[in-house]
């Protein structure tokens, strides 16, 4: 259906969907129109004002967010309807719009963290008068308390609601709100609790003034002395776009970027503060343990000493590599141990029962953005919220905007959108398709169903055979099909994608993750590499020689006898596979601290010691031997082993969601946050 | 009307009384299904009249609860709306209407009659008795200047009012009596004050000199028994316009 109208837009004649919005009309045209409460995101608000266009015989201006196409009549004579946004009129409308926007503004641009960046200020400059007519006092709004993120200075707020409607719509917890009214206007939670949301960062950059700003960034620097950077986040698998800012060789903040197949605008808390992580507990040279106790080596000594390790018996060897191994090192750790004969290794240190059945058994098939297609959606074993924040927006926007029906077999938990409660049995699975219920009608019938399934289910003893049941689900509900395929895998490391991509299991007769540790446990084990693996019950490795190769001193580093010092994620240009199974790579914004290296040379490094020189020199020539692996033909039933799913239930995960990976647990943003949590539960109770 | 806080002593909990509850559930069953957050307004006001003529906090958490609202917007609304008191009144609370009809007919008077019997706006009389606030115009202004009063009788007018009107006012209420709403000088609602000078001939809208009418214009054709519907002589309207009832 064409559903065309003829506009005049400063004197040129247009043809445009009568949907647009005149604001829409008018960019599409070409002209700019300044705006604050407008986000194309976020619904409609209408109330800054600061978007008037004149339409020409129209008594005044119009909110031209606020208007579409369709509310245009055309002129007495048919001719199409006048829009101006470069007359007088208009620019008179501006004007008094910015004068009203300040009168209460406090221009305490030289100390607010927003100079530099705030549309406020931009517009002032660009559609503002030079001068203020007002001389009365202006109001004073008290500063608000939103927990450890978000810092306010509410005099500045212009009420633009921009933040309330994000938290209420986006992030989908009603918690800020807009009380009294008029000039006593204020923006707050209730009696001013903290935020809850994962994603509340965002209204940081939603806020078109200085009245949210980041607390932990308070006060550090200013946007112009900041190199900026653009790359992908690793704390979780969904390689999130970001711009990482840094002055000399400090990472100052991190901020989102577009990307609309995987983050929209948007990034998590723990995405956007875990910077100061970045700081703190730091390997920045090499060490060696010397009876018992860890020293600093050259480089080559901790080469040599790992070398010598490795030329043991090959079967005694294991390689785990972590939640945040990059795939280049992955890549040159599985090339090495290889040549050395080592078949014992593995990516999966949760235990996955994942990875070895073919790239579509799991990866997350249908792609993040496809969320929004989809009509009904079962989450199995999976806290979306918690284990990807931004893709938990999603499914609440297909479940907002598209209707989608929304189950969960899993921990209850509350996921900021109703949906039907199957319980907590993984063992429930097996019969859930016999189920009369009218979500298991809606996901037959569906066009595009889709399933996401979680490491809850995938990391537990009977991981496979709960593969199994999920898989047997979709293909009775037939979720793939030649131009669709619902069956997802939600990972939360983001190392792993790439990891599997790349075969970092264990090789014909080699143990995995379980094994090893089994095997350190009784002595059979002589060497274990981690490649940034922390999240293992370190206690349970006896005498084996531990190298750890990684950025913080965590558990690894704290068994280890060897420490190789890595380079974070902001410090590397590394390739990484998200969820989805999409390559992307991060750029460096920062050098690695002190002598450590990247981790990829690291390994050529090592290579070279051991005797096995690995065959690239430089990064390119070692992606050339990176390759996706090629997808059979796809049949979910397969997946996973046959046997029987355990009674045991899905328990709430016990890892917070603030400290999943190293870097996380070293922050101090991330513990604020965390024990924020903690205070308000246990004050809610 | 200056910035609104809430109280900084509150209560720990809230309950609507019996009768409050009987008047929830009535409202409550007005909404289409699924829309009974729009009872949230009537809900404030049947907790404020609950609990002596000020919200508590409680109250918007009962309020939340009951209506699957989050508690913020309960706030909000109750924010927004200046009939809702956030902080303890006094047995009366008197509200002056300072609107410019009000204004240019002596609200000035009857403030300063508050500021100097009752205090500062917003504080309360040191017997209990009194509160008082200036508000936005009441739809009374025929009949400026005017203030509601609101107490446990309801929220009534009294209107027509001058510096002694006033006093008398807060007097008669301070002794415990209910003085009659309306006006304060010699007229009827907000008919002339004195005798009236038009429509003083009843036949004009009693009915009488109507002609009766042959056919009625209109009705369908076969109707036979169609008769002229009797007019009803318009009534002198209540003088207690608002009361809360
Ligand atoms: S705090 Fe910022 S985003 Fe929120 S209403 Fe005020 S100006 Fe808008
Ligand atoms: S952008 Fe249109 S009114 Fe704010
Ligand atoms: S101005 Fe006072 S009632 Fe209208």
């Amino acid at each position: 259906m064409t559903d065309l109208r003829k506009v005049n837009i400063d004197g040129k004649e247009y043809e445009m969907p009568g949907r647009y919005t005149l604001m829409q009309a008018c960019e599409e045209a070409g002209a700019e129109i300044p705006r604050f409460c407008y986000h194309e995101r976020l619904s409609v608000a209408g109330n800054c004002r600061m978007c008037l266009v004149e339409w020409v015989g129209a008594p005044k201006p119009m909110a031209s967010c606020a208007m579409s196409l369709n509310d245009l009549r055309p002129n007495r004579d048919g001719s199409p309807a006048n829009i101006r946004t470069n007359s007088d009129t208009v620019r008179k409308a501006r004007e008094g719009v910015m004068e009203f926007l300040l009168i209460n503004h406090p221009l305490d641009c030289p100390i607010c963290d927003q100079g530099g960046e705030c549309d406020l200020q931009d517009q002032a400059i660009g559609y503002g008068r030079s001068e203020t007519r007002y001389d009365e006092d202006k109001r004073a709004v008290e500063e608000k308390n939103m927990g450890p993120l978000v810092k306010t200075v509410m005099t500045r707020c212009i009420q633009c609601t921009r933040c309330v409607r994000f938290i209420t719509e986006v992030a989908g917890v009603e918690e800020l709100g807009l009380v009294n009214r008029g000039e006593h206007a204020e923006i707050t939670t209730y009696l001013q609790a903290n935020l809850t949301s994962e994603l509340s960062g965002n209204v940081i950059d939603l806020c078109p003034v200085g009245a949210l700003t980041s607390r932990p960034y308070a006060f550090s620097a200013r946007p112009w002395e900041l190199r900026k950077t653009e790359t992908i986040d690793v704390m979780d698998a969904l390689g999130s776009a970001i711009r990482v800012d840094a002055r000399g060789s400090e990472v100052m903040r991190i901020l989102p970027r577009l990307n609309d197949e995987i983050n929209e605008e948007w990034i998590s808390d723990k995405t956007r503060f875990v910077w100061d992580g970045l700081k703190r507990q730091r390997l920045d040279k090499p060490f060696v343990r010397v009876n018992g106790k860890l020293r600093p080596a050259s480089w080559d000594e901790a080469l040599a000493t790992v070398a010598e390790k490795l030329q043991g018996d090959p079967d005694k060897i294991g390689a785990i590599a972590g939640d945040l191994a990059d795939m280049e090192s992955v890549k040159a750790l599985k090339d090495l141990m290889e040549n050395l004969g080592v078949r014992s290794i593995d990516c999966r240190q949760d235990g996955a029962h994942i990875g070895e059945q073919g790239r579509s058994g799991y990866i997350f098939n249908s792609g993040i953005a496809a969320i929004e297609e989809a009509d009904a959606i079962l989450l199995i074993g999976t806290n979306p919220r918690v284990e990807a924040p931004v893709l938990n927006a999603r499914i609440r926007k297909a479940w907002l905007e598209g209707d989608a029906q929304i189950a969960l077999l899993g921990a209850k938990s509350d996921l900021t959108y109703p949906h039907t409660y199957f319980g907590n049995a993984p063992s429930d699975l097996e019969s859930l398709s016999t189920k009369k219920h009218p979500f298991i009608t809606a996901m037959r019938k569906a066009k595009n169903p889709m399933i996401i399934v979680g490491m809850d289910a995938l990391s537990r003893a009977d991981g496979a055979q709960i593969l199994r049941a999920v898989g047997k689900l979709a293909a009775e509900w037939k979720l793939v099909r030649e131009d669709w395929n619902g069956f997802n895998v939600l990972h939360s490391a983001a190392g792993r994608v790439g990891a599997l991509d790349l075969g970092f299991v264990p090789l014909k007769g080699g143990m995995n993750t379980g094994k090893i540790l089994k095997a350190a446990q009784s002595g059979e084990l002589d060497t274990l590499f981690l490649l940034g693996a922390d999240e293992l019950p370190m206690d349970q490795i006896k005498d084996t020689f531990v190298v750890y190769l990684g950025s913080h001193g965590d558990a690894g580093a704290h068994r280890a006898d060897v420490i190789l010092p890595g380079a974070a994620y902001t410090e590397k240009n590394a390739s990484f596979a998200n969820t989805e199974g999409r390559w992307q790579q991060t750029r460096a914004a920062t050098a690695p601290k002190g002598d450590a290296k990247e981790d990829w040379k690291i390994i050529r490094a090592l290579s070279d010691h051991a005797g096995r020189t690995l065959p690239y020199d430089t990064v390119q020539d070692l992606r050339k031997t990176m390759s996706t692996p090629k997808d059979e033909v796809f049949d979910p039933a397969k997946l996973g082993a046959a046997g029987k799913i355990k009674a045991a239930v899905f328990a709430p995960s016990s890892r917070s969601f603030w400290f999943t990976n190293p870097i996380a647990r070293a922050s101090e943003v991330m513990a604020q946050c965390a024990s924020a949590q903690v205070t308000q539960l246990e004050a809610a109770e | 009307m200056a910035s609104r806080h809430l109280a900084k002593e509150q209560p720990k909990t809230f309950a609507f009384s019996a009768e409050g509850e009987k008047q929830v559930k009535y409202w409550l069953k007005k909404y289409p299904k699924g829309k009974q957050r729009s009872a949230v307004i009537p809900m404030l006001w049947i907790a404020q009249k609950d609990h002596g003529g000020w919200v508590p906090e409680a109250a918007m958490r009962v309020i939340g609860d009951r209506l699957d609202m989050a508690y913020i917007r309960v706030l909000e609304v109750a924010t927004f709306y200046t009939m809702f008191n956030l902080k303890p009144v006094g047995k009366h609370l008197i509200q002056v209407c300072g609107t410019t009809p009000c204004m240019l007919r002596g609200s000035g008077d009857l403030i300063k009659v508050c500021q100097s019997r009752i205090g500062s706006a917003g504080s309360i009389s040191a017997d209990g008795n009194f509160s008082w606030a200036e508000v936005e115009c009441l739809g009374a202004c025929v009949n400026a200047p005017m203030v509601q009063v609101s107490n446990s009788d309801g929220d009534l007018y009294y209107e027509d009012l001058d510096e002694a009107s006033m006093n008398a006012l807060l007097d008669e209420l301070a002794s415990g009596k209910a003085p009659i709403p309306g006006p304060r000088v010699d007229r009827v609602t907000s008919a002339p004050t004195g005798e009236s000078i038009t429509l003083t001939d009843a036949s004009l809208f009693d009915g009488s000199r109507a002609k009766k009418l042959k056919k009625i214009p209109n009705a369908p054709a076969k109707t036979k028994k169609a008769a002229a519907p009797k007019k009803a002589a318009p009534k002198a309207k209540s003088a207690t316009g608002k009361g809360g009832k």
